[in-house]
């Protein structure tokens, strides 16, 4: 009933949105190939032998299929290891960043202290300077505290590094917290440590997950820090052995993607898990912040 | 440090070298080539992407069933780790790639295989490709964030005054999300000078040092070498360019939002 008024009313207008619509789906499907194309290449030489690779044409659909790179990669190459320490490293950092960030963001949005204006704009400070440069007083800072080549030193600067941002992403939600719902738990005999756990934190729940993924995967995929820390390969993570192997098998792009793809479906699963939440959390924390 | 001749196994026997490390820095042809190389990256990954993602984000705002798929595709690979996609887009560019049989063989643009990663300008132009390939996702989540802010009635007010598409777009969409594209800027600019892994891993600074950003020649400096001090120098010289193109964005985008309300 509706659409055919609409299509007596307003022909022009009908074609000209089914024509919009359409240029949409077509301009977000060619990039979304553009996108996803190098993924599923990788994801087809993972499953190829080492004589198919690099042939012409092109081979998408793996024939004859192998899954002798996973198995020799995670068989010979110690990704095992590897991977657990990633996973010890990325995990625990992300747990105490977090932790320490949102405490900071807190204290920022629901307390006033002398000198809290300064230490804010230190901390933002600290957002602008690239982690790159930082390479040669962090690797002096690690040698003199002796912590060289040890998956603790690394945890160590993967928290420093991402405080600031952390708390930053914090602060704007937490401080969005109605001051009524803190005062009313004040009235009720709550200490700033239980308005903090009970009521800061579960508000800022969107905030959390955003914070959690960006600490997770800089963890996870964070390569010049591991580059200049770690010496010892029974330390490695797996952005350093992955970068390692091709350097050492230059050509056996099959064995290089299998160990990457190994690497890449962990934080694919934390992404999924969490990114409902991430577009809200960005919203208040980074853009209106 | 980066005053000293540093001797990173004894550091007590480091010798006061003054601004000695800095004299080097500005002499050297080497470090101008690397910060011209930065500074390219820089220049030509951070308005696509801005743009590319703002595209996309606008795109995607309207809430449909496919939308979280399409989010997820694009965000790919932001969430992929520099040398996973340092290393793909290296095969992808290899002589015998997937990106050579596309030019050559199917679409016929090019006569024989381009060697991408032998000279300078395509190895550099590959290095950009995977920064926006990159970093498109990120911004477009950003802006995606900041396009949901946009209240909806200035939508409407603008289409009631019989607003185009692109009117709206200059008028009331451009001007809610600028908090957004000083953010993504600012970010960008430093994030773009703070260039290293994908060049490490894609053409280690080759061939012959042609394609070394200034964080790859501080690490070479730093890290092959040992001359700890001279890097130390070279990444301050850099983090002070970092600072004034931070504080003069800062300075233009506040300045034209003032004009705007004048």
């Amino acid at each position: 009933m509706t659409t055919s008024i609409g299509r007596v009313r307003t022909p022009g207008l009908r074609a000209a949105r089914n024509t919009a619509t359409s240029f949409r789906y077509v301009a977000l499907i060619v990039g979304a190939l553009v996108m996803v194309t190098p993924f599923i290449y990788m994801v087809s030489t993972s499953f190829q032998s080492q004589a198919y690779v690099l042939t012409t044409p092109p081979q998408f659909i793996p024939n004859p299929a192998t899954t002798s790179n996973y198995t020799q990669a995670l068989s010979t190459q110690n990704f095992a290891l590897y991977f657990v320490n990633s996973l010890i490293v990325a995990v625990i950092s992300t747990g105490i960043s977090v932790l320490l960030s949102s405490m900071m963001a807190y204290s920022f949005a629901k307390f006033s202290y002398r000198g809290k204006e300064l230490i804010f704009r230190i901390l933002l400070a600290g957002l602008t300077i690239p982690a790159v440069m930082l390479l040669i007083p962090q690797y002096i800072l690690a040698k003199n505290f002796g912590l060289l080549d040890s998956l603790g030193g690394l945890i160590f600067f993967y928290v420093a590094g991402s405080l600031s941002l952390n708390t930053f992403l914090l602060r704007g939600f937490i401080a969005a917290v109605p001051a009524e719902l803190d005062q009313a738990m004040q009235v009720d005999g709550a200490n700033a440590w239980t308005r903090y756990w009970r009521l800061a934190l579960p508000l800022a729940k969107p905030a959390l997950a955003t914070a959690t993924i960006f600490t997770f995967l800089n963890g996870w995929d964070e390569y010049p820090i591991a580059l200049t820390m770690l010496s010892n390969s029974d330390h490695f993570t797996l952005p350093l052995a992955i970068a390692d192997y091709q350097g050492a098998n230059s050509t056996q792009w099959g064995l290089v993607f299998a160990a990457s793809l190994i690497a890449v479906i962990p934080v694919i699963i934390v992404f999924l898990v969490f990114q409902r939440y991430f577009v809200q959390g960005l919203t208040s924390g980074a853009v209106k912040g | 440090m980066s005053f000293y001749k540093w001797q990173i196994f004894n550091s007590s026997l480091s010798q006061w070298l003054g601004f000695g490390n800095y004299v080097r820095v500005f002499d050297d042809q080497h470090f101008w080539l690397s910060l011209m190389n930065s500074g390219i990256y820089m220049l030509a990954t951070v308005i696509p992407q801005m743009a590319i993602g703002l595209f996309i984000a606008i795109l995607l705002k309207r809430k449909s069933p496919v939308q979280p798929l399409f989010r997820v595709l694009f965000y790919l690979p932001v969430v992929t780790s520099w040398v996973v996609v340092s290393l793909l887009f290296k095969y992808l560019f290899a002589d015998s790639g997937l990106v050579n049989f596309t030019l050559h063989d199917f679409l016929h643009l090019e006569n024989s295989d381009i060697s991408w990663l032998a000279s300078r300008g395509t190895a550099l132009a590959v290095i950009c490709l995977l920064g926006i390939w990159k970093g498109v996702g990120w911004s477009m989540m950003i802006y995606l964030a900041a396009l949901q802010g946009v209240p909806e009635s200035l939508e409407e007010a603008a289409v009631m005054d019989g607003a185009g598409r692109w009117q709206r777009f200059r008028a009331v969409t451009l001007p809610a999300i600028n908090p957004a594209t000083v953010f993504l800027s600012v970010m960008l600019v430093i994030g773009g000078l703070n260039v290293f892994a994908s060049v490490e891993l894609i053409t280690g600074g080759g061939p012959v040092g042609a394609t070394d950003v200034v964080l790859s020649y501080m690490y070479t400096q730093a890290f092959t070498y040992l001359d700890f001090g001279y890097g130390s120098a070279i990444a301050a010289v850099l983090a002070v360019i970092v600072l004034v193109l931070a504080l003069v964005q800062l300075r233009l985008f506040r300045s034209r939002n003032e004009e705007g309300l004048a």
